[in-house]
């Protein structure tokens, strides 16, 4: 075990956590505040990629396939959408028929299960080869960071705007909603197509950090997205209670995760059980709320006051 | 101001939990009636609101709100025309969301929603201003999430929301029921106070006989899913509750079976 390794590794699990990132903020719009687990994700988070990697390929600009994996996870938001709404299919089994489906569609806009691009060929926004010895304006972590507090912004904006109060109050209380005028369904889907566009991003991100886009890629990607969102409110919870704070707490928790998971790795222990041990650890995460709610709770006293 | 034409209504059809709810329900309001509406466990009363609010549409009948027939629309597109308090204290409002945020959602009640500010400086004064006249001092507390108030206070902050853009018609489902006597006292007259202040048409379900008879200018009684007693104006200030539970033992025939209405 040598600690120059770890050292070495620590920017790399910075870049792919602040990439990751993205991704737990997508997953935070529709898990905290639309009040959905959207399993579509882990198909999206290869869509992304793969129309990145192969609009650059055939020759587009960065920024525009960009935009097209962001477009083509958004729609993959709106099948999700429609599955859940319009065909009253409940939300996590509608999540996990869009992210079979896109099984399929991944692979038909790749054309084959891992599709690569040279990073001396194209001309990357990110790469692992921009970590160090770059320019430091060419560096991933910073150009990452800078895409990041944008988003937050940007998002911030639009949760403050009409459309995304009614959005909020959609996921905190779809009766209300319904009684003050708001279309619900319409919110549902307007939601699950914002989370996976900023999914998709993540994804075209991703994959140009790795230098390939691959099938495989978004296996488990709802389960370390929803890592990040719970390691973030349990470390900055209660000192973030902004909103845009709270977004950033989503980033920081998933840097957490991504060096946590890079010294574990240092400790030599074998890779094979990394998915498993992420998975135990977000069950036991999602579990204490409710042992801390079933074993842990004062009794109420009666006869509290009753100011009216 | 509202017509309800022979609505029928029926729970689970086909099952043996079939349910006739409503059975050829008529009703028609004055524009400024006040309606309180009383009847037994199931007789039909939340049936009825939720079939004027649209949670589902009828079976039958047809249903017009200031002579627009919304029979068909959804409930998100009728809420233009309705204010709604509903029984349970959570379910009027949005608990994670702040005081100042929930009324600007209900001030934005029929307007398309798009990228416009969620809540601007000017509301937020006339929100201030509006929680005074509550006295419940929530005017000081604008940005606390509702989440954090009594019962009573969020179904006062809902009878506001529900009144903040005025409706043709208001909508009070038991909205006392779930609070102490003293909290509930305090809330029925925070109620007259805005339906006296807005000359609001309002339809009200009570549990309780003697709230029914000393708020409104008019009150019915309902029984299995139709409507068995209506009184209003002088005749309707004359009614005591010991009249009144003769009046309804010669209309059903029965004796009046809910103790919690007699001892109200």
């Amino acid at each position: 075990m040598n600690i120059t390794s770890l050292i070495n590794a620590l920017p790399g699990a910075c870049a792919q956590g602040l990439i990751w990132g993205i991704m737990a903020i997508g997953v935070y719009l529709t898990y905290r505040i639309l009040d959905i687990a959207d399993l579509t994700v882990d198909g999206t988070m290869c869509t992304g990629g793969a129309v990145c990697i192969m609009m650059m390929v055939s020759g587009h600009n960065v920024w525009v396939s960009m935009l097209a994996a962001t477009g083509a996870g958004m729609l993959a938001g709106l099948a999700t959408g429609i599955f859940h709404t319009f065909m009253g299919i409940p939300a996590i089994l509608a999540g996990i028929l869009t992210q079979l489906s896109l099984y399929s569609v991944n692979l038909k806009v790749m054309g084959k299960a891992n599709q690569a691009i040279n990073v001396d060929k194209y001309d990357l926004l990110v790469s692992l080869r921009y970590i160090k010895n770059v320019p430091f304006l060419q560096n991933t972590i910073l150009i990452v960071a800078v895409v990041i507090v944008l988003l937050i912004a940007i998002l911030y904006w639009f949760f403050g705007t009409e459309l995304g109060c009614s959005l909020r109050a959609t996921g905190c209380n779809p009766n209300m909603s319904r009684a003050q005028g708001i279309n619900t369904n319409v919110n549902k889907v307007l939601g699950l197509m914002i989370s996976n566009g900023l999914v998709a991003f993540s994804s075209a991100l991703l994959a140009q950090y790795q230098g390939f886009a691959d099938v495989n890629m978004g296996r488990g990607a709802i389960v370390i997205g929803l890592a990040a969102v719970i390691i973030g409110e349990a470390v900055f919870g209660r000192i973030f209670h902004n909103f845009a704070l709270r977004l950033l707490s989503v980033v920081l928790g998933s840097i957490l995760y991504y060096l946590v998971l890079q010294t574990v790795i240092w400790m030599g222990i074998d890779t094979d059980l990394l998915k498993m041990l992420s998975a135990l650890v977000v069950a036991l995460f999602l579990a204490f709320p409710y042992w801390k709610g079933k074993y842990f709770t004062k009794p109420v006293k009666r006869g509290g006051n009753t100011n009216a | 101001m509202l017509e309800l034409k022979n609505i029928y209504k029926t729970f689970n059809p086909g099952t043996i939990n079939e349910k006739l709810a409503l059975d050829g329900l008529s009703l028609k309001l004055k524009e400024g009636d006040f309606v309180t509406v009383i009847g037994g466990n199931g007789a039909g009363k939340s049936t009825m609101l939720n079939a004027v609010a649209g949670t589902w549409l009828v079976d039958e009948g047809q249903i017009l709100i200031d002579g627009t027939d919304v029979t068909k629309l959804p409930e998100h597109k009728r809420a233009v025309y309705l204010g709604r308090v509903f029984q349970d204290p959570m379910t009027g409002t949005a608990a994670t969301m702040g005081i100042e945020e929930n009324l600007a959602l209900a001030k934005r009640r029929g307007k398309t929603r798009l990228l416009g500010p969620g809540i601007t400086k000017k509301e937020r004064e006339e929100y201030r201003e509006l929680l005074k006249t509550l006295g419940l001092g929530l005017e000081d507390r604008l940005t606390s999430k509702v989440g954090l108030l009594s019962g009573g206070q969020r179904q006062a902050l809902t009878l506001l929301m529900a009144t903040l853009k005025k409706p043709k018609l208001l909508l009070l489902d038991e909205h006392t029921a779930a609070l102490d006597p003293k909290t509930a006292a305090k809330v029925l007259e925070i109620t007259d106070m805005i339906v006296n202040r807005d000359h609001l048409t309002t339809l009200m379900i009570t549990h309780n006989m003697q709230d029914a008879i000393s708020h409104g200018n008019r009150l019915i009684m309902m029984m299995d899913g139709k409507i068995i007693l209506d009184i209003e104006g002088e005749e309707k200030k004359k009614l005591t509750v010991r009249n009144l539970l003769d009046q309804f033992e010669r209309a059903s025939g029965k004796e009046f079976s809910n103790d919690s209405a007699l001892l109200g």
